[in-house]
């Protein structure tokens, strides 16, 4: 049908427009192809040349109309990187590549999961990401859908995860179709998010593309990793592949770039006093991506019979491991001679205390002296804008590296510094830890008790009831959104990286409802059991992505932690009362969610989803959870909704 | 320069911003500490004003108590638990005055005397926690 496959789409209406000036100047239906160009003319309005106000409609159409559209390539592209999906809000800034995927990639791999907000897209491929270990993509329409998608994409970024962002636009100004194309196209798309991902680019043709989308990959998942953006022109995904373009693909190979390591120096030195050290403590957030990261850190602890404070940025250390002393964590650091921070977020707020009550003050939580070594990937990698680098900490030892490649050869220097007399003083030391933790799961489990029967359902007795009917499968924690007071951490036994993903990141609320959809989504292959605690505030920021759950049947139960209200804001208004000495009894004024309580039961039922709830009774909820777990089983999703305590 | 000076004193307060799953280290001592006041033997309460349990539990929701120590006073990442057996009447009073922890002061004009003694005659009279042995939840 094409007549002319070599003209893309700017061409042909730059031409169109010369050959309507050119009829019009004729007054004589000549073929375009045939027609000289008019002659030069003195620039300016009265003079220039007379262009129909748009191209004949059907003389488009006929040019247009192609096998072969840019888009097409496109998805060549995202198929070699094995990118399972790419998770979308519909938007016509990138219609061109949305048809490719579907039609031409058969909609598989990558797959089209069809989102109803982007900041939902955004964060499914965020938790997607932290189950498989390599990034998901994303389709988000021109400015307003990357406006939609901005918080999760900052997110990510705090998060340190990996996520291939492309956002639609429609450069050339002269083939936007009038009104809202305009509103939606943008010069420089990037910019309101450049402070918050790694890299970007607007690749200027299809092979600028293959080399753009390969590049774009390696950066996102060189750590730190993070988010990266590639601005998609509408043309080139919709116009033919041109004879002389088509000459010049090629997909380039894409290799991975290896973690960066410790430098020798500093992991030898580290190693020595970690050996040398009375009361090591080793304290991990955003450490482990892997089993093998958890392996490893288990060696390392074991080696030195050190204590390990998990602050659950990833899942990095077995809860039930005697040595996790994750709730211990001042008495530790105040009697600590050396700190091991592996990929902390903020070094300075792990030994350091700060209080915000009348008057704010802060003090070191370690006494002096004591040696500090950090490894993260952080140092890196560092923007100035958006403060989430958290305050400068004074450390000893700085090693700028991803501590899960670090690890090994950590391991292997402590081996090589340990001495016998070392070895047996560990072991004692050890008896003591594993006592410790023994003693703290006593403790953990008998204040769950407290309240056990208490209606609202206290968080303690909800986090049981949901381990109950798990334990027995291979279960993924995907979400916990909302404050369950670290139940979960305290009584379940957590020994698989993919069991705890960790939180949002930034903090930005409206992360655990979508994060739950995404983390299943990644599980759903391997035939995990994904489980999430959803927040209710949490939950009523972007709904629509229960809908997407029901209708790619992503298996999750989800079991609503419904307080009723935003209670960390709740007690921030309440400390502002308390200050300025008026009182707490209207902090509930625009932090709750009640008059009228949300029915969520009925809010995902309409979208599909098996639910029960609310709940009251804390009798009612394990047989709850069997019925929705046996709908999970079949492969659906399933909410069930809990009237909570507050924390 | 208020803030400056402020900071520049290293106060002896209980307080921290280090989570350990979240939980804020601070909060975890102080969890502990709850934990051995439990064992611990009762405290002394001679001369302690009856208080109205009922109106002491109302309070203990408008006045925002429950939104740390939960309803039933048992405690959770954001604040200790303060029943069952709860401190003493005393540290109780003197405590809500003057905290040494995240909890913001409760002044005289806040809170009066004798709503503090409804509270805890509500934290007194809460039931003791099941045996943890009969909750087979707990035992796996």
């Amino acid at each position: 049908m094409k007549k002319n496959g070599s003209v893309d789409r700017r061409d042909f209406l730059k031409s169109a427009a010369v050959t309507g000036a050119a009829l019009v100047g004729s007054a004589a239906g000549a073929d375009a192809q045939t027609v000289p160009a008019p002659a030069a003319a003195p620039a300016g309005p009265a003079t220039a040349p007379i262009a129909p106000r748009e191209a004949d409609p059907s003389l488009e159409a006929d040019i247009v109309t192609t096998d072969r559209p840019g888009g097409d390539f496109m998805v060549d592209v995202l198929k070699s990187l094995n990118l399972e999906y790419v998770a979308a809000n519909p938007g016509s800034s990138f219609r061109g590549i949305h048809e490719s995927i579907i039609n031409y990639g058969n909609n598989t791999a990558p797959e089209f999961i069809t989102c109803c907000h982007e900041e939902s897209s955004v964060a499914m491929a965020h938790a997607y990401a932290k189950v498989e270990g390599k990034p998901m993509a994303v389709l988000v329409h021109g400015t307003v859908g990357l406006q939609h998608a901005s918080m999760a994409m900052y997110n990510a970024y705090c998060d340190r995860v990996p996520i291939i962002v492309m956002a639609g636009n429609t450069l050339d100004a002269t083939t936007r179709r009038p009104g809202v194309e305009w509103a939606h196209s943008v010069q420089d798309a990037a910019a309101m998010v450049r402070d918050y991902i790694k890299w970007d680019d607007l690749p200027w043709s299809l092979p600028h593309f293959a080399e753009s989308t390969v590049r774009a990959y390696k950066v996102a998942m060189t750590p730190p990793m993070m988010p990266v953006l590639l601005v998609l022109d509408g043309g080139l995904q919709e116009d033919p592949i041109s004879d002389e373009v088509k000459g010049r693909l090629r997909i380039p190979k894409l290799t991975l770039t290896s973690p960066p390591q410790g430098d020798a120096g500093a992991v030898a030195e580290a190693a020595r006093l970690l050996v040398g050290a009375q009361n090591p403590v080793i304290i991990a957030d955003r450490l482990a991506r892997t089993q093998a990261g958890m392996a490893h850190l288990v060696e390392l602890a074991e080696l030195l019979q050190a204590p390990v404070i998990d602050q659950g940025g990833r899942m990095n250390f077995p809860s039930q491991h005697p040595l996790n002393l994750s709730n211990g964590g001042r008495a530790l650091l105040g009697n600590a001679d050396v700190v091991l921070g592996l990929e902390l977020t903020d070094f300075w707020g792990t030994v350091d205390s700060f209080r915000d009550s009348l008057i704010r003050s802060s003090r070191p939580l370690t006494k002096p002296g004591t040696k500090l070594i950090s490894i993260t990937a952080g140092d890196l990698f560092m923007k100035s804008n958006y403060q989430d680098f958290q305050r400068y900490p004074e450390v000893d030892i700085a090693m700028a590296a991803d501590a899960e490649a670090t690890l090994p050869s950590l391991i292997e220097a402590v081996k090589r510094a340990m001495t016998s007399d070392r070895k047996t003083a560990f072991e004692a030391r050890g008896k003591k830890l594993a006592e410790q933790h023994g003693n703290a799961l006593d403790r953990s489990r008998s204040d769950a008790a407290v309240a056990w029967d208490a209606s609202p359902v206290s968080t303690a007795r909800l986090t049981a009831e949901i381990y109950n009917v798990i334990r027995n499968e291979d279960w993924s924690l995907v979400s916990a959104s909302g404050n369950t007071s670290n139940w979960d951490k305290r009584l379940w036994k957590f020994d698989k990286y993919y069991q705890w993903l960790g939180g949002s990141g930034g903090a930005g609320v409206g992360y655990g409802a979508p994060a739950a959809v995404g983390g299943a989504l990644a599980n759903k292959k391997h035939g995990r059991l994904s489980v999430a605690i959803q927040g209710d505030g949490d939950f009523m920021y972007a709904p629509g992505v229960w809908w997407t759950a029901a209708h790619h049947k992503i298996p999750l139960l989800a079991v609503m932690h419904n307080n009723r209200a935003y209670h960390q804001e709740v007690m921030h208004v309440q400390r502002m009362g308390n200050r300025h000495n008026r009182g707490v009894t209207r902090a509930h004024i625009g932090t709750t969610l009640e008059d009228p309580f949300i029915n969520f039961a009925q809010i995902v039922k309409g979208m599909g989803v098996y639910s029960e709830g609310p709940i009251t009774n804390p009798n009612d909820l394990g047989p709850a959870l069997k019925r929705a777990l046996d709908v999970v089983k079949k492969g659906e999703p399933a909410l069930v909704d809990v009237v909570t305590q507050p924390r | 320069m208020k803030r400056q000076f402020l900071l520049t004193f290293a106060f002896a307060w209980v307080s921290a911003v280090v989570c350990a799953w979240g939980v804020p280290i601070a909060v975890a001592a102080q969890q502990a500490a709850g934990q051995q006041q439990q064992n611990a033997a009762p405290p002394q309460n001679a001369n302690v004003p009856p208080g109205n349990a009922a109106n002491g539990r109302k309070l203990f929701v408008s006045f925002g108590c429950y939104q740390c120590h939960g309803y039933e006073a048992q405690g959770g990442s954001a604040g200790p638990r303060l029943a069952p057996r709860p401190i003493a009447y005393a540290q109780l009073m003197k405590y809500v005055r003057h905290p040494t922890g995240e909890m913001p002061p409760f002044t005289e004009k806040t809170v009066k005397d004798a709503e503090l003694t409804d509270i805890y005659a509500f934290l007194r009279g809460q039931p003791a926690a099941p045996d943890v042995d009969k909750i087979p939840l707990l035992k796996q």
